[in-house]
């Protein structure tokens, strides 16, 4: 009996020290997190969807086949891809530091993500453009659609349920590159679970971080799954 | 309306060099609803994507009215793919663009108004009867349905030429036949030139006004569908033709009338019995060509099988008869029938 009214004291005790300056922390930290997600999330989109189109179009034996620039531009995607995305932080500062004009703080993390974020995105939208059936392409270029129509009308249109769940993907993996980058000073969710719950012992502050990161997963990815599910008409 | 000179096309592939097609040379003229046949493999995919260079041949003329196509570039060939529309055996309709989208998509790329676009696609779907499912997607039809969408959106630009690819290959009977008198609707109406390319001769022959025979690339026969189905020439045109008309016997049928023959031998010395195989075209006296037959050569003749296939509104008919009489009357009995122009054949002793 006397086991239960200790857990229930502790608890009650665990949440009484969420103080309202904990919970202000928070906030700025998640806008923190969604501002770092949203920038490098829109970056990714803008410029690893044209990137996916040049490799699928490159392909040999496609639209606007040339094998050579198409493997120019894997091995620079690869390449991203490979280096793991915390020694890419600290290995591109210099860059970082050229972009943002600094190399700490929220603005200067949306550089890394974003550069991490380009060829992630650019392999998805590839593999969900690829899935596009060739006989749309073959109808379209017997229509006398040019390769520019074909991109525009048939293959970006028929991979959008694709390209969008590519996206939110893409975006979950950013919200989990966010909280690395807070580790080195980028702000963020990462960043107050790592110094106040972690290096300050309050484990409060990591529940409270855990959880809001869970939420924000879980939001995203419903919400996306829904639209997809909405545009699809399979 | 269509002129194929000397077209060539080879692949090169990791087991060597394949003649995908070999010389070919086709006359096409317009209104003509013409069928190319071919066992699978025989060149015809090849062959019609050469028609709006899809496909790039290696050697040859196309010319389509009196524009050559071959030799053209890019930008001119896209507006020339205009004049041709083309329907396809998966139907190869976009997912996410509605019925109407889908017809509309040929007029937008054309850079057709979009008022314009609106009042023609209204009219293409009451052309092939579909306009109560503007709305729907092709998820949600069926593969008629989906076919005729297919037609609809092939003949947007109000083509010149309308190549079928297979179009009703992946159809159930009735579905292929209700799609082919749409197609044939449609070139009466409007005139356009179809060329029908399909392993099914059943396609051919329920519309087609001539055929030609593909076989490993080349064109080994051409000439109007009832003729050639009447009196196929090459082998592999009469393989497809007996085929697609059941107008053969099966080996077990064959097996026991060569049973049969072999029981009834030695009624008489020097008496024998045969199975022939005629073809008939038009509804000639058959009666009397039999009892001619009979009487002139001393046979008796009795009649094993006959049918008769509609083939573009004429009736061709295929008939199995045992002749029974001497060897030597036997041995004149298929000159006499070739002088008379019957396809005869002797199909068991």
């Amino acid at each position: 009996m006397s086991a239960l009214t200790d857990w229930f004291a502790s608890v009650s005790g665990f949440f009484d020290r969420i103080t309202p300056q904990i919970l202000a922390l928070l906030q700025t930290s998640l806008w923190e997190t969604l501002a770092m997600v949203g920038v490098s999330g829109a970056v990714a989109v803008l410029v690893g969807i044209p990137l996916g189109v040049a490799l699928v179009v490159t392909h040999r034996g496609a639209m606007l086949s040339c094998p050579a620039l198409n493997r120019s531009l894997g091995v620079v995607v690869n390449a991203t891809r490979s280096v793991p995305f915390v020694i890419l932080m600290v290995a591109i500062i210099p860059f970082t530091r050229w972009v943002a004009g600094t190399s700490i703080g929220t603005a200067a993390a949306i550089v890394p993500l974003s550069v991490a974020a380009i060829p992630f995105m650019a392999r998805i939208a590839e593999n969900a453009m690829r899935e596009v059936d060739r006989g749309l392409i073959t109808a379209a270029r017997a229509m006398g659609a040019s390769p520019l129509q074909v991109i525009f009308k048939v293959i970006l249109p028929e991979s959008l349920p694709g390209l969008l769940a590519g996206t939110i993907v893409t975006l979950v993996s950013l919200i989990g590159y966010s909280a690395m980058a807070g580790a080195i000073g980028g702000g963020g969710l990462g960043d107050l679970g790592i110094r106040y719950g972690y290096q300050r012992f309050l484990p409060e502050v990591m529940l409270l971080v855990v959880v809001v990161l869970i939420v924000l997963v879980q939001a995203v990815q419903s919400l996306g799954d829904w639209v997809v599910r909405r545009i699809s008409h399979r | 309306m269509i002129h194929i000179e000397n077209l060539s096309k080879t692949y090169d592939t990791p087991h060597g060099r394949f003649e995908a097609l070999s010389q070919i040379t086709l006359d096409i003229p317009r209104g003509e609803v013409f069928g190319i046949i071919g066992p699978s493999g025989a060149g015809k995919s090849t062959l019609v994507q050469c028609i709006n260079l899809l496909e790039q041949p290696d050697s040859g003329i196309i010319r389509i009215g009196e524009q050559v196509l071959t030799g053209l570039n890019e930008s001119a060939l896209r507006r020339e793919r205009r004049r041709i529309g083309m329907i396809f055996q998966h139907f190869n309709l976009l997912a996410r663009r509605t019925v109407y989208g889908n017809v509309a998509l040929p007029l937008e790329i054309a850079g057709v108004p979009k008022a314009e676009i609106d009042s023609r696609v209204q009219h293409l779907l009451s052309l092939v009867g579909l306009s109560h499912l503007a709305d729907r997607y092709p998820a949600q039809i069926s593969g008629g349905q989906k076919q005729r969408v297919g037609i609809a959106r092939a003949l947007a630009n109000r083509p010149d030429v309308l190549l079928s690819d297979e179009a009703t290959s992946a159809l159930d009977p009735e579905t292929t036949h209700s799609i082919l008198a749409l197609l044939r609707d449609i070139n009466r109406k409007t005139g356009v030139t179809v060329v029908m390319i399909t392993h099914q001769m059943e396609v051919v022959r329920e519309i087609c006004d001539r055929v030609a025979v593909l076989s490993h690339g080349k064109a080994v026969e051409v000439g109007r569908t009832l003729d050639v189905f009447s009196a196929p020439q090459h082998e592999v045109t009469r393989a497809m033709v007996s085929a697609a008309t059941a107008s053969d016997l099966t080996d077990s049928t064959l097996d026991v009338l060569r049973q049969s023959l072999r029981e009834r031998d030695g009624d008489a010395p020097g008496h024998a019995r045969r199975v022939l195989r005629l073809s008939l075209s038009g509804l000639s006296d058959t009666q009397a060509m039999m009892s001619d037959l009979a009487r002139t050569l001393d046979l008796d003749i009795t009649v094993v099988q006959a049918r008769i296939e509609d083939i573009q509104g004429v009736p061709v008919g295929t008939l199995f008869m045992t002749a029974g009489g001497s060897e030597a009357a036997l041995d004149r009995a298929l000159p006499w029938l070739a002088q008379r122009r019957i396809a005869a054949t002797e199909v068991a002793r």
